[in-house]
């Protein structure tokens, strides 16, 4: 079984250190939900997992199955087996899905990413006209974020970082999308990392842990219970001023 | 101007109204500067370095086996033509048509029996260059469609324009002993009322090294409630200049589609005015343009808008490579009466190395206050963001950015109003950035190395 293990991990997003102390170990098949208010730090800690240009690592690993990501590029930490869903998926205009997974597949016949991608597509209620189109150009929001749910399913990594997958999504899409992604861990046994601001995703994905994230550390940690309570009284018991949510 | 005289203007055939009208374009000619760097239109360009002596209009030359290869393989990429026009040196060489109705006239000017002033309609007057045109072409490639007929393939026109190589001793090097060949293709394309067609024109030469002069003319009419449109590719070789002149105008409800892609060329110019002269009518400008090695790009639009209710769309999206540079700088202009005109003017310049450079500058002309304009222009390396993307899905850095620049091009390629020339222009795209991209990946190792080195000491 894969194993993904955080550890101590501080990064920074420009000259501001945002991440200030991560602990996290992710077991293959797990999925580990991060909450926290806006501002928290939980989509640096989404970028610094996967090597964003301009998020840096200060202290601290990241390591799957022993190998150290720290100091590793993107692509290559893709390549080990970690896969980001971005909260705000990117443009890339004349780049067609199929052209960029095949690419990412290298070795992996064309009929055999084709076959994936229209399984993935069927899965998830993703439009398969949307498999022609250049990567996200002319896409709504919703359709942003299932698109890199297909992805995900296609290139069956290790793990998935999901930044923010719920948001833009309406009721029913979400519980297509959080089905699809529970069916993976047992699947192929993919370990999640889903950051999220509201707990709504948690209904349809069930977590094994929640974190709750606030000022860049993971300060409590629990089971699916501790997001109910979340629900509840908010984020005040971890000191987080009301309003403050508002503030990104 | 040594070889450029009145006697050898007037020497080329043609009915009598021609040969006057190219013996006053030259006298015109005479009484006017050349263009110059100093003027707006020709800001950022290399145009002071033409020294019109160094070449004289090209006599005559055969197609050769060159061209006749490069012939060839324009009539398998584009196996749906309603006809294909051969004009070697701006002379018209051979017409075949293939299902064309037999009401359309294509072929010299001939095909215009007396009709005086055909030519010239469209652009009237312009600088010294079109006078040149106006004075040393020697044929006049004719499309003209009547009323209500619609063309499902596109009318093609190959211009073979001859290069000559300094050793004088090379397949192409036919050169007359007075200059390098300069040729002045002129095309006339003119739609009637509610007709439809497709002009594609390739402007091509030996590939490498071989100075020439080529100044293209080309003249579009869309009769009212037609559809036009046109494509234009410029695959030159390294050395030549390619100085060329689109001029269009569009009737009450034409729609008027042009499509520019320069990819040759030491200096490639290409300017389109597309006047929206009846109301209700619309023009789309798209253009690409790719420099590698030291290269000089540069695209000039004018959309044109004379009437009310009328639309003009321009995208125009390049790269330079190498030390190469670009220019882009378009004007939409709205002049009093255009009430309600809607006008969109978009250019993107990717910059793949450090001595390349593009300039972008859009500008507004505006008479009328009832009218919605916008333009955007950007400049940059490949978009950060894109790369990561690509690369988060386990693509590396320079195959990432491979992807992003083809997925550029074939995002402007793809919109060529002619579909059946996409593949062709494909690869055009895909050819040169092989050697732009390669270029890339070696300036990042020196830079690796010198990084290196210095950290190191």
């Amino acid at each position: 079984m894969s194993l993904l293990e955080v550890e101590g991990l501080h990064a920074s997003a420009g000259s501001r250190e945002v991440v200030r102390g991560v602990d996290l170990v992710v077991r293959g098949g797990e999925v580990h939900v991060v909450m926290g208010p806006n501002g928290s730090g939980k989509s640096t800690l989404a970028h610094a997992l996967m090597g964003r240009p301009g998020t840096t690592v200060t202290a601290g690993s990241i390591r799957i199955d022993g190998t150290e990501l720290v100091g590793l590029p993107a692509w290559r930490r893709a390549q080990e087996g970690l896969f980001l869903a971005l909260q705000q998926p990117i443009e890339v205009p004349g780049v067609l899905l199929e052209a960029a997974l095949s690419e990412a597949m290298r070795g992996t016949g064309a009929s055999e990413v084709r076959a994936r991608l229209a399984a993935e597509a069927a899965a998830i209620g993703f439009d398969e006209r949307f498999l022609q189109r250049p990567l996200n150009v002319d896409l709504s929001g919703g359709e942003r974020k299932r698109n890199e749910v297909v992805q995900l399913g296609v290139l069956r990594p290790k793990f998935a970082v999901l930044d923010e997958i719920d948001s833009g999504l309406d009721v029913d899409a979400v519980r297509t999308v959080a089905q699809r992604i529970e069916r993976a861990t047992s699947e192929w046994g993919l370990g999640v990392v889903a950051v999220t601001h509201f707990h709504r995703v948690l209904r349809e994905l069930r977590a094994d842990s929640v974190h709750v994230m606030v000022d860049g550390r993971l300060v409590a940690s629990g089971g699916p219970e501790l997001a109910e309570e979340l629900e509840r009284t908010g984020y005040r018991a971890y000191g987080v001023e009301e309003g403050a949510e508002g503030a990104a | 101007m040594s070889s450029f005289t009145v006697d050898r203007a007037g020497a080329l055939g043609g009915p009598a109204w021609l040969k006057r009208r190219r013996t006053g374009a030259f006298e015109e000619l005479a009484a006017m500067p050349m263009p110059s760097e100093k003027e707006e239109v020709w800001r950022y360009t290399p145009i002071d370095e033409l020294a019109l002596d160094e070449y004289a209009p090209s006599d005559g030359q055969p197609l050769g086996p060159l061209g006749s290869t490069f012939l060839n393989a324009v009539v398998a990429d584009l196996p749906e033509r309603a006809a294909l026009v051969t004009v070697v040196d701006g002379r018209l060489v051979a017409v075949e048509r293939t299902g064309l109705p037999a009401s359309v006239r294509v072929g010299g000017v001939d095909v215009l029996g007396d009709e005086e002033g055909a030519l010239g309609r469209v652009l009237a007057g312009g600088d010294a260059l079109v006078r040149l045109n106006d004075a040393f072409h020697p044929d006049v490639v004719i499309v003209d469609v009547p009323a209500r007929v619609v063309l499902d393939a596109p009318v093609v026109v190959v211009h073979w324009c001859t290069t000559a190589s300094a050793a004088h001793g090379g397949p192409d090097s036919t050169a007359p002993t007075d200059g390098w060949p300069a040729s002045f293709p002129r095309t006339m394309v003119r739609l009637g009322a509610g007709s439809s067609g497709q002009v594609v024109e390739i402007v091509a030469g030996a590939p490498g090294a071989g100075h020439g002069l080529v100044v293209p003319v080309t003249e579009l009419s869309a009769g009212d409630g037609s559809h036009l449109s046109y494509a234009a590719l410029q695959v030159l070789g390294t050395d030549a200049w390619h100085l060329s002149r689109v001029a269009a105008v569009a009737g009450r409800d034409a729609t008027l589609r042009t499509f520019t892609a320069g990819f040759g060329g030491a200096y490639d110019r290409s300017r389109t005015d597309a006047l929206a002269d009846g109301t209700g009518s619309s023009t789309e400008l798209r253009s690409a343009y790719l420099g590698t090695g030291s290269q000089v790009h540069d695209v000039r639009t004018l959309q044109d808008h004379a009437a009310p209710r009328t639309t003009s769309d321009l995208l125009c999206k390049g790269a330079v490579a190498g030390t190469s540079r670009s220019v882009y700088s378009g004007l939409i202009r709205v002049r009093r009466g255009a009430v309600r005109t809607n006008a969109f003017q978009t250019n993107h310049n990717l910059v793949l190395d450090r001595g390349a450079h593009a300039d972008s500058v859009p500008n507004l002309d505006i008479e009328e206050n009832d009218v919605r304009c916008s333009h955007a222009s950007t400049v940059g390396p490949v978009d950060e963001d894109q790369r990561y993307y690509l690369e988060s899905r386990g693509i590396p850095p320079t195959r990432a950015e491979q992807l992003i620049v083809l997925g550029f091009f074939d995002d402007i390629v793809q919109r060529s109003p002619v579909p059946t020339l996409v593949p062709r222009l494909r690869r055009e795209v895909r050819l040169r950035l092989v050697d732009a991209l390669v270029m890339d990946l070696e300036e990042a190792d020196r830079d690796r190395a010198e990084k290196e080195a210095s950290e190191s000491g």
